[in-house]
């Protein structure tokens, strides 16, 4: 059982929400990457999930667990910054 | 379709709140979105929550709140001052929030690359759907520009929010902050993605006091009255505009008369005053500006009518010993419900605060008449632009009750003069009664005299009346004598006759 849980959230189908998905799947591919459960959630489908998380602008990565949260917005284009930004960096498993 | 039912097309939706629809010739566009700007604390949050609260309350159209600055908890604890039961209104589905205010865990969040604010137009749509929404308020825009920090991307992005909610039925106000109170519209240029309506809200220094207005700048496609309105906030009744030059002159004009409690001035006027008229009585402290106010609640209640005066100059305890002074009971018509006196300060708050205080006053005792004493003590706290269209939107007010209205005025000067009252608000009063100091003889005798009184025949005379322990006594013309009104009394040529008493 992975220790990290991920969760993405996304707005329909577009381009932006592939690029994310795309992104993110190919940061948990890297040779060295920490075990991940990754959840993804198309918002559309589900509003409430949007209101529940307090979610404001789309996609948003968030990391579930472990603590502490941490919030990554945007199409997660750079994979350092976001590796960085969720403390999944080398040394930290 | 041609342009002209176009211009039909767009519906209005009346907001309730007091004032304002008539000002918007109805109210806001509906289904629309309308950008309400102002100046820090100019009463923008107030404004979108009482768009919602009267919407529940006396249209029963639930709304959604959506906030970027202020906690929803806030908003609850803010509101409840106003009679607004937010978390009842929340248990019975009537109002939502959506709470985008900034958040603790906002420090650890990254931005990489770029996003969209999908997230907050979902949950915006979903709030609306969950109640049916038919209000929809956002305030403010500014706070989501200083929370991201990309202001292109932002005003592109809450300019989709704007084009997808033209979609749905729901009126929308969204509030954006101003820097100065005239110049450009909004902070962050958010008018530019809502510019089919802008309402604005001002809360500048005049004079060295704070007077607020509201002024809508354009409604596309709709009608609306031009310029800037004063606008008040009350504790109980939050805003409330005071529409003066949209009221109508459409009061029905009465011919009845009535008595004003002087049998010898119910003469001079022709008959008494009309039944819904207001009259204008002036003259220096002491000519019994009072004393004709008293006569005239005495005259309401021995017609069987209700009579309700507002003293700004003396306090309750003055006014009922110059009364029984002059053989008129007070405090028996108080117990007997055909009176009411409310003995106020001028100084304690603005203008727009009295009148709105004087109209709930009004409507609640539901009198057949009113009488201010004085209205000059009134003209203290304001400003003269703000004292004239106090006295058009009272007089204005009174008349469509169908109430007779009686106003003192003070002039400054104890012999002749005019006082800045009258200059003031001469026109719009309907009867003019002049009350002056006549020195003769090394005597001061006092004078009366009716000026003007519109539609009706009037007498002409300058005569000269006495105070007694009865009240006011009203004699025969001062003749042979020029010059009383200028205030330097001459003989004129020939004998004088003086009736004395």
């Amino acid at each position: 059982m992975a220790a990290v849980v991920l969760r993405l959230y996304l707005s329909g189908q577009t381009t932006r929400s592939e690029q994310a998905l795309a992104n993110v799947r190919r940061l948990l591919s890297q040779p060295n990457a920490v075990a991940c459960d990754l959840e993804v959630i198309d918002i559309l489908s589900r509003p409430e999930v949007a209101e529940e998380e307090n979610l404001l602008a789309t996609p948003t990565l968030i990391k579930v667990a472990p603590p502490p949260m941490r919030r990554v917005i945007g199409d997660l284009s750079d994979m350092q910054a976001v590796s960085d930004a969720l403390g999944l960096g080398q040394g930290e498993m | 379709m041609s342009s002209r039912e176009i211009l039909r097309s767009i519906g209005k939706m009346a907001t309730g709140i007091p004032g304002f629809d008539e000002i918007a010739n109805g109210g806001l566009p509906e289904n629309r979105t309308t950008l309400v700007a102002g100046t820090a604390g100019s009463a923008k949050t107030l404004f979108a929550c009482q768009f919602l609260a009267t919407g529940i309350t006396a249209f029963d159209q639930p709304g959604v709140f959506v906030t970027f600055e202020e906690a929803p908890e806030d908003i609850r604890v803010n509101m409840a001052s106003f009679g607004w039961d937010i978390p009842a209104w929340e248990a019975a589905g009537k109002w939502i929030f959506v709470d985008a205010s900034p958040q603790l865990s906002d420090h650890n969040v990254a931005v990489v690359g770029r996003y969209d604010l999908a997230g907050l137009l979902t949950r915006v749509e979903y709030a609306i759907d969950k109640i049916d929404a038919r209000r929809l308020a956002l305030d403010s825009l500014g706070a989501v520009f200083s929370r991201f920090q990309d202001e292109t991307l932002i005003r592109g992005e809450l300019f989709r929010i704007a084009s997808a909610l033209k979609r749905r039925s729901v009126t929308t106000v969204m509030t954006a902050e101003r820097n100065g109170e005239y110049g450009s519209i909004a902070r962050y240029g958010v008018e530019e993605f809502v510019t089919d309506n802008v309402v604005i809200l001002r809360n500048a220094l005049e004079e060295e006091k704070r007077r607020r207005t509201i002024e809508i700048l354009k409604f596309r496609g709709a009608y609306h009255q031009k310029g800037e309105y004063p606008l008040t906030i009350q504790p109980e009744y939050g805003v409330t505009v005071i529409p003066l030059s949209a009221i109508q002159l459409k009061q029905r004009s009465s011919n009845v008369r009535i008595s004003c409690g002087v049998d010898e001035i119910n003469r001079m006027c022709g008959g008494g005053f009309f039944r819904d008229s207001v009259i204008l009585v002036s003259g220096a402290t002491g000519t019994g500006k009072t004393l004709i106010v008293t006569h005239f609640l005495a005259g309401g209640a021995s017609e069987g009518e209700r009579s309700m005066v507002f003293a700004f100059e003396e306090s309750r305890e003055q006014l009922f010993r110059n009364a029984s002074g002059w053989g008129i009971d007070f405090a028996k018509m108080e117990a007997d419900g055909v009176l009411e006196v409310v003995c106020l300060y001028p100084e304690v708050m603005g203008l727009e605060d009295h009148l709105v205080r004087m109209r709930a006053a009004i409507e609640r005792f539901r009198p057949n008449r009113v009488a201010i004493d004085s209205l000059s003590a009134l003209e203290r706290v304001a400003t003269p632009r703000g004292f004239r269209e106090f006295v058009i939107s009272l007089t204005s007010f009174i008349k469509h009750q169908e109430i007779a209205g009686l106003f003192t005025a003070t002039t400054p000067t104890l012999l002749g003069g005019t006082s800045v009252t009258e200059a003031h608000i001469s026109t719009i009063t309907d009867s003019i009664i002049l009350l002056r100091y006549v020195e003769m003889d090394g005597q001061m005798r006092r004078g009366i005299t009716v000026l003007k009184m519109r539609g009706s025949m009037h007498d002409k005379n300058i005569r000269e009346f006495n105070i007694d322990a009865s009240g006011m006594h009203v004699a025969e013309p001062f003749y042979n004598i020029n010059g009383i009104l200028a205030g330097n009394p001459m003989y004129g040529p020939g004998v004088a006759r003086l009736t004395t008493g």
